[in-house]
């Protein structure tokens, strides 16, 4: 039966909608694979090295061992924010002749070769080979704490699992789990109670008694356990595999009844952000994008460069343009038919597309005028790079989304998602940086800041005012490509 | 109101449809049949520009679809489940719909109360979103919609599947009802007796070409069904 399910699992993969499509986007992948493995290894060998450099007298595994209380919290947090569990693929399975038990197994054990439980290891291993062969710790010791150490990585895999099960549905309910957590550490770092010295002692005492490594193995195995009997009693239909339906939110957003023929899909658009997952986190992502001047402008090293105070000015006021921006029209794939065929012109969809995002960045550059704190130079050039965005860049970006023909399922979290990625969403990032730093670099160190300023809000007000023909220009290519897209559109998958 | 000319689609070499000439007048009640891949979806999709012809044209109203929008305003349509909001509740969406063909809140709320009935109580009020709601009522809601603003040209694909027996039965009423009033209708349907039932006119779709062209009469439905048995009969 095994075979039969990985036989599945190689042809979802080798037969799904993007492979084969994106190379570059698989590419960009294997590079960060590739990246993250070469960091650990790096990391793990040089771990003991570099604590033994910090501190000659001390014994660097238990160093090691004191911090892994925290490294182990942190890859919890990591894991409940990127990895889940498969359980929809075996909806298909449920009516087919195969024991429940099997199928959940499967899914089980298929989340041990995710790449996250892989990389463990290259920190692991290379740092107890250290301790073996520099520091006079027996083979056998080691051993144990290898085996001990990452059944705990993996019973990490399995809590998550549970955790985002009872959790995910009620983020609230987290919140003790959290602030007990903030307590211990608050605890651990006023040094009242420290739990990571502890932790660490009973790793120490693992690696004195190797055999020991038997009670992490347990349990990872209660962990896994618990996991199929959850699954197990949830493998129905209506339990977990049908998706909950929340009520619905009906806020009404009136007043953008305002904004004229473009106010049904701005209020539209509006319920497309605040009701679906990936493109209500731009919102979140746009806000604490904010705070992102605070990083360059108090920090000297930039002063002299004024060229890059540009890049932060058309970041911060554009940073939802570009986040929601590179993904129209694909945030409407999956009624694009619809749109195509209802009493909506083209030029209407794209104005009022354009309206959106002039309106969010009008707001962000609201938000940002605090930034006069730090001077009337860096107001005006924020200015200046809202007026460049609203000007040039969303037309760009809206011409860039014409080439877009990758759908978007909305309910699903962006972090780590690369679905709806293409090339352009790669090479249009550029342009909108690029091209105003060059700009404002080649003016100011020429002729003065001033002009420079003034350069940029000058584009961009010429954008404004020549925005009709570039709406037509966008029309027309729309329309070109306007059954490229709802083909594109219909094709599911991953 | 619609003239197909010279129409065909090739996919891949293959032909899915090929009309010579297709002339659908006002106020006519059309329905089209065919088994699967007969290519019935596909003359819907071509009629709203949701596909390029391979050759030919088709005319709404002497507009030819592929390069002008201007059907938009007077043609309506219901194709499948691509065709609703899913984020949406079903209000919000027919209000959606109503601006888009001017009509206001108040317009949408009485126009709503004529379908109480079909609605059954599990639609209006019930602060659901529409991708939460079964199949059959998503279809009446896409049904529904495509009548919002009185258009000229209605367009439904395979109208009946999905749909619970008085549905169909109330569907059937509606539709004969929307034909008197001038409006042209075009349906495609597997279901012979619904739409002998519901048409006026009948065209029979085979692997993309016309075999049967038929005003409906009292032997239309024998006719058809002769016509889809005769390959078991051989």
């Amino acid at each position: 039966m095994f075979e039969k399910f990985i036989w599945l699992e190689w042809k979802a993969f080798f037969r799904s909608a993007s492979f084969g499509k994106s190379l570059g986007l698989k590419i960009l992948m294997a590079f960060l694979a590739l990246y993250f493995s070469a960091m650990f290894l790096f990391f793990g060998v040089a771990l003991y090295p570099l604590l033994k450099e910090f501190d000659p007298s001390g014994d660097p595994l238990q160093v090691v061992n004191r911090f892994a209380l925290v490294y182990f919290c942190f890859e919890l947090i990591f894991r409940f924010m990127l990895q889940t569990l498969p359980v929809i693929d075996i909806k298909p399975l449920m009516t087919l002749p195969i024991k429940k038990r099997k199928v959940v197994n499967f899914v089980l054990l298929k989340s041990l070769y995710s790449f996250y439980n892989i990389l463990p290891l290259f920190l692991i291993i290379p740092f107890a080979t250290f301790c073996i062969v520099k520091g006079d710790y027996g083979t056998l010791n080691m051993l144990g704490w290898i085996i001990g150490v990452y059944a705990i990585t993996l019973s990490v895999n399995y809590l998550n699992f549970i955790i985002k099960k009872r959790f995910t549905e009620n983020l609230k309910a987290l919140i003790p789990v959290v602030l007990i957590g903030i307590i211990l550490a608050l605890l651990d770092y006023l040094k009242v109670f420290q739990i990571t010295f502890y932790f660490g002692k009973l790793l120490e005492f693992l690696v004195q008694n190797p055999y020991l490594a038997i009670v992490p193995v347990i349990i990872l195995l209660l962990l896994y356990k618990w996991n199929q009997l959850n699954l197990q009693a949830k493998f129905y239909l209506d339990a977990h595999l049908k998706g909950r339906s929340t009520e619905a939110n009906t806020r009404e957003f009136g007043w953008t009844k305002k904004f004229g023929s473009i106010a049904p899909f701005l209020q539209q658009d509006l319920k497309l952000i605040w009701r679906n997952k990936r493109p209500k986190t731009t919102i979140y992502l746009s806000l604490l994008f904010l705070a992102y001047g605070l990083i360059f402008y108090p920090n000297d090293s930039y002063q002299e460069m004024p060229a890059f105070f540009v890049f932060v000015g058309i970041f911060i006021t554009g940073i939802f343009m570009i986040n929601f921006g590179q993904f129209v029209p694909s945030w409407d794939a999956s009624y694009y038919p619809m749109i195509m065929a209802q009493n909506i012109s083209m030029r209407q969809y794209l104005a009022s597309k354009m309206g959106l995002i002039t309106f969010s960045v009008v707001v962000l550059a609201i938000l940002s005028t605090p930034y006069v704190y730090f001077g009337w130079n860096i107001l005006l050039l924020n200015l200046a790079c809202a007026l460049y965005n609203m000007g040039v860049n969303i037309p760009i970006l809206l011409y860039a989304g014409s080439f877009n023909k990758k759908r978007i399922d909305l309910d699903k979290s962006p972090f780590m998602n690369y679905q709806g990625t293409g090339a352009s969403q790669w090479l249009v990032g550029l342009p909108l940086l690029l091209i105003p730093i060059f700009f404002f670099w080649i003016i100011n160190k020429f002729i003065n800041y001033e002009i420079a300023v003034g350069f940029l809000a000058g584009l961009g007000t010429i954008g404004l005012i020549i925005r009709p023909s570039l709406l037509t220009f966008l029309e027309q290519r729309y329309r070109r490509r306007k059954y490229v897209m709802i083909q594109g559109f219909k094709q599911k998958g991953e | 109101m619609i003239t197909a000319t010279n129409l065909s689609k090739v996919y891949n070499g293959t032909k899915v449809l090929n009309i010579e000439r297709l002339d659908i007048p006002s106020g006519q009640n059309f329905g089209l049949v065919g088994n699967n891949g007969a290519g019935k979806t596909t003359f819907f999709s071509l009629l709203l520009d949701l596909i390029q012809p391979t050759t030919g044209n088709i005319f709404n109203n002497d507009i030819t679809v592929s390069e002008s929008e201007e059907w938009k305003p007077f043609t309506s349509s219901f194709i499948d489940e691509s065709f609703l909001i899913g984020y949406l509740t079903p209000e919000e969406y027919f209000y959606f719909i109503g601006e888009l063909r001017n009509r206001n809140k108040a317009d949408i709320d009485s126009f709503l109360t004529q379908f109480e009935d079909l609605f059954n109580g599990e639609i209006i009020g019930r602060k659901k979103y529409l991708r939460d709601l079964s199949k059959g009522n998503q279809k009446k809601v896409g049904i529904v919609a495509a009548l919002i603003g009185d258009p000229e040209v209605v367009i439904l694909d395979e109208p009946f599947a999905n749909l619970d027996p008085t549905t169909q039965i109330r569907l059937k009423k509606l539709l004969k009802e929307l034909s008197k009033t001038g409006t042209t209708v075009l349906i495609s349907s597997h279901d012979l007796i619904h739409v002998t039932e519901v048409c006026e006119r009948i065209v029979v779709l085979d692997k993309g070409d016309i075999v049967r062209d038929i005003e409906t009469s009292e032997a239309t439905l024998n006719e058809l069904e002769d016509y889809f048995s005769r390959e078991i009969l051989e």
